[in-house]
């Protein structure tokens, strides 16, 4: 299989309904406000241009190249994104990008869209395009500001993106913070190595080719200062809230708590089988395993009836 | 050479693929919304729900095994949830001693994380079955007529279609790639060929095949503009009105919408 | 009466500095079908995105009576079918309908005209039944093919095409042929397919280093081989 799901991609059922809903709620807003932003800067030619340069990082996603032990490293496309189109249109691009990969290959729930949105389209372009900026006006137009800007922003953006998910997952009681923080954050300091490699390459092919191209995105925004600040802070805020969160996971799941996630979680089991459910029977095992049986029995039950209307159905024909 | 495979619609003519895209795209939500909001531990409102998006994979003609094998996808991110069974407090499972640790599952954590494991697993099936029933053309209408902004659907339609081309243009260049580093491996290797295996190499390697895709893109998005000025295009996102919803579809929307608010209300009533 | 196509000392010049046309004037009566031949690099794109003002450089452009400029394009661009040299980047939507629709949707027309226009320029291209096929699986033949009808829907007096045999076997070349054939409107085509020239257009002009260098009767023009010779090109 060319196409391999990277381990960022949310599915649905991992966050809690609350959270999904106001993670949703936040990216609908931005790339509300993105969709407006891009018709002044870019124009006519916005739709073309976004639209075949989400498809050149969907194709591009399957340039992966081995790393080491199986794993490979493959492309997200937000620092590349941002680099060559302003943080706008990389807005618009990479939303495009993580809703065809949720509506299409179910990489990514679509409940959970919201989340990954935010975490791919949001976070990722603003702290790419945040790291890059700053890179650049350090190097004052020196050739290896393109180069480490692109490598960091890559890199940065890939593990950002990483710690919101886990602390999205820890704060929907899914995974505790100090379990979820580490691993994620510690896999994609790797594959976000990975990600600044191939940005950084893709960056020297184009440079080399078509110095021209690099500058479409910085003739872009008035509006990119809000987006270097919003990168600057949500890097900041991540980079403290993530080591804390995992530090004090408890202090996460009290929030949890106070907002009535987990609630429903700290129901004693033995209310998941109630006795009227089966009078007469009051041995919770046994209970059980007889709500269980009678389960397969109506799946396959439906499932036979099924069945059989629609071979009914086809042999009528 | 052509990428196929990358189209997950699989084509044919049962009820479930001739329903109205708009039809299948908000059920299909409000069926992962449900699966979301059941409590954990409902048991038996999982297993209706398991029974009914069977029966639709049934009445798809998809074959089940079909769904099934695609829906273990979102699998490898249940490590993720891993952890609930010894994290949730509550009456205990089973103790691991593990080093100077010891580890305590509890039978609530237990059910937390396989309610969660189910919860995707159901949303993911429901997924796959819209996504291999129904074109990608349609879904787009679908999400025209839900008020998905037009730019944003004009942009997922290009993308779709272009997705292909460049995939296409993706592999050529794979294949270039695998045949010359196949050449290298017979000669005899020298100290920079060496050098060219590291990841780094590898790495760069890649990110020239992304820089020579993305810089195709950039070239075939103007002839693009082109071919769009020459029809008219104006700077606005323009298409046709969605076909009229009619009576039936609103019934069987509602129809669809009422079983799945009577299953939450089954599952949140004495489970939530 | 107007002529169809109406070029007057027509220049233009890359931003790069490079000079694709030079001088060039030509005059099309409506009916007329022309070939519009020479090398790789001898400008005939470029003058063919002149026609429907894309590019515009110095000099003037007429065509059906208008002259191409901002006030006109949507009459001009109605007037003038273009059909790209690669169908893959003229057939730009997820669906055939949506690809022979768009013209008439920019055109404004109400939804059963844009579906009595898409029928009747897949009928006119011999691809009736492939409104709801996906462009992406087309062959290179029907491609081309579905390429004419999203002109053909838009109604245009003038059809432009751009090397429109070339990457096609020789079945698909000899269908699109006979379909170029059978349509009535002002036709100009750049190719480099000479016996085509020969078949389906009585005129052509040759065109090298943005200069016409030649412009007559096809069959005077393909028998003078020192003049092919000397533009890159050789005789059917
Ligand atoms: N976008 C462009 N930028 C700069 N030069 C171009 C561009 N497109 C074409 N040219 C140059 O203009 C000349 C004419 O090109 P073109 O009209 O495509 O020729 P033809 O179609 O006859 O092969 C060529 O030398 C070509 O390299
Ligand atoms: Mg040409």
């Amino acid at each position: 299989m060319l196409y391999s799901p990277a381990p960022m991609h949310i599915p649905d059922g991992f966050l809690s309904t609350l959270v999904a809903v106001v993670l949703w709620i936040l990216s609908a807003g931005v790339i509300a406000y993105a969709l407006r932003r891009v018709g002044k800067d870019l124009g006519e030619r916005q739709v073309p241009l976004m639209g075949v340069l989400a498809a050149a990082i969907f194709a591009g996603q399957m340039l992966n190249f081995t790393v080491a032990g199986g794993t490979s490293g493959h492309l997200l496309g937000a620092a590349l994104a941002a680099i060559l189109l302003g943080p706008w249109a990389a807005i618009i691009v990479m939303t495009t990008v993580v809703s065809i990969q949720a509506l299409i290959f179910q990489d990514g729930g679509l409940l959970a869209l919201g989340g990954n949105l935010f975490n791919m389209a949001v976070i990722g372009v603003a702290v790419s395009y945040f790291v890059y900026t700053s890179v650049q006006k350090i190097a004052r137009g020196q050739k290896w500001g393109v180069f480490v800007g692109g490598f960091a922003a890559a890199w940065l953006s890939i593990v950002v993106a990483a710690l919101a998910c886990a602390l999205e997952l820890a704060l929907s009681g899914t995974s505790p913070a100090n379990v979820a923080v580490p691993a994620m954050g510690g896999i994609h300091m790797l594959i976000g190595v990975g990600e600044g490699l191939i940005t950084l390459g893709a960056l020297a092919f184009l440079y080399a080719a078509r110095r021209d191209l690099l500058h479409i995105g910085e003739a872009a925004p008035a509006g990119g200062r809000a987006v270097w600040v919003g990168g600057l802070l949500i890097a900041l805020l991540l980079a403290v809230l993530s080591p804390l969160a995992s530090a004090h996971p408890d202090g996460l799941e009290w929030v949890a708590e106070q907002k009535g996630f987990l609630d429903a979680a700290q129901e004693p089991l033995y209310n998941i089988i109630p006795d009227y459910l089966f009078p007469g029977v009051s041995n919770d095992a046994l209970a059980t395993i007889l709500a269980g049986i009678l389960g397969v029995l109506i799946v396959f039950g439906v499932a036979l009836g099924v069945a059989y209307l629609r071979r009914k159905q086809m042999t009528d024909r | 050479m052509h990428i196929h495979f990358l189209d997950p619609y699989r084509s044919g003519s049962s009820p479930v693929h001739a329903a109205d895209a708009r039809l299948k795209f908000v059920l299909t939500l409000a069926f992962i919304l449900t699966a979301s909001l059941t409590p954990p531990g409902a048991w038996p409102v999982y297993i209706l729900l398991f029974a009914l998006i069977l029966s639709v994979e049934i009445l798809s003609g998809l074959g089940v095994g079909y769904v099934l094998k695609r829906s273990l996808l979102a699998l490898p991110f249940v490590l993720a949830a891993l952890p609930l069974p010894f994290t949730v407090e509550g009456r205990t499972l089973f103790s691991l001693p593990l080093g100077g640790w010891m580890l305590t599952a509890s039978l609530e954590g237990l059910a937390r994380f396989v309610s969660v494991a189910l919860k995707s697993w159901l949303s993911v099936q429901a997924a796959v079955v819209l996504a291999a029933c129904t074109p990608f053309p349609d879904l787009l209408m679908a999400m025209r007529a839900i008020r998905i902004p037009r730019l944003l659907t004009a942009m997922f339609g290009l993308t779709w279609r272009y997705l292909f081309v460049l995939a296409d243009e993706a592999l050529r260049l794979m294949r270039a790639r695998a045949a010359r580093s196949g050449a290298e491996t017979g000669a005899a290797p020298s100290a920079s060929l060496r050098a060219g295996g590291s990841v780094a190499w590898r790495a760069r390697v890649a990110g020239g095949m992304a820089g020579s895709l993305f810089l195709r893109a950039f070239e075939r998005s103007d002839r693009i503009y082109a071919a769009m000025l020459s029809r008219g295009y104006d700077g606005e996102v323009r298409a046709l009105p969605p076909p009229t919803f009619t009576a039936a579809h609103w019934l069987t929307l509602t129809l669809g919408l009422t079983l799945l608010a009577l299953l939450l209300g089954f599952g949140l009533l004495f489970w939530g | 009466m107007h002529h169809s196509i109406e070029i007057k000392d027509l220049s233009f010049t890359y931003p790069d500095g490079h000079p694709a046309l030079q001088n060039v004037s030509l005059t099309i009566a409506p009916g007329e079908k022309v070939a519009l031949v020479g090398p790789n690099g001898a400008g005939k794109s470029t003058l063919l995105l002149h026609l429907n003002g894309i590019l515009s450089g110095q000099g003037s452009v007429r065509v059906c009576g208008l002259s191409v400029a901002k006030e006109n394009l949507a009459r001009v661009r109605a007037a003038v079918g273009l059909v790209f040299q690669n169908p893959d980047d003229q057939l730009f939507s997820p669906t055939v309908f949506d690809d022979v629709a768009y013209g008439p949707i920019y055109q404004g027309l109400e939804r059963e005209e844009v579906e009595r226009r898409v029928t009747s320029a897949l009928a006119a291209v011999g691809m009736s039944g492939y409104a709801q096929r996906v462009s992406h699986h087309l062959s290179a033949g029907e491609k081309k093919r579905i390429a004419i009808a999203t002109v053909l829907s838009m109604n245009p007096e003038v059809l432009v095409l751009d090397e429109p045999t070339a990457g096609l076997d020789p079945r698909a070349r000899r269908g699109l042929i006979r379909l170029l054939g059978g349509l009535p409107m002002t036709m100009l085509v750049s190719t480099h397919d000479l016996a085509m020239a020969r078949e389906l257009l009585p005129r052509t002009v040759i065109l090298d280093e943005g200069r016409v260098v030649a412009d007559g009767p096809t069959e005077a023009l393909l028998a003078n081989a020192a003049l092919l010779e000397a533009h890159g090109l050789e005789m059917p």
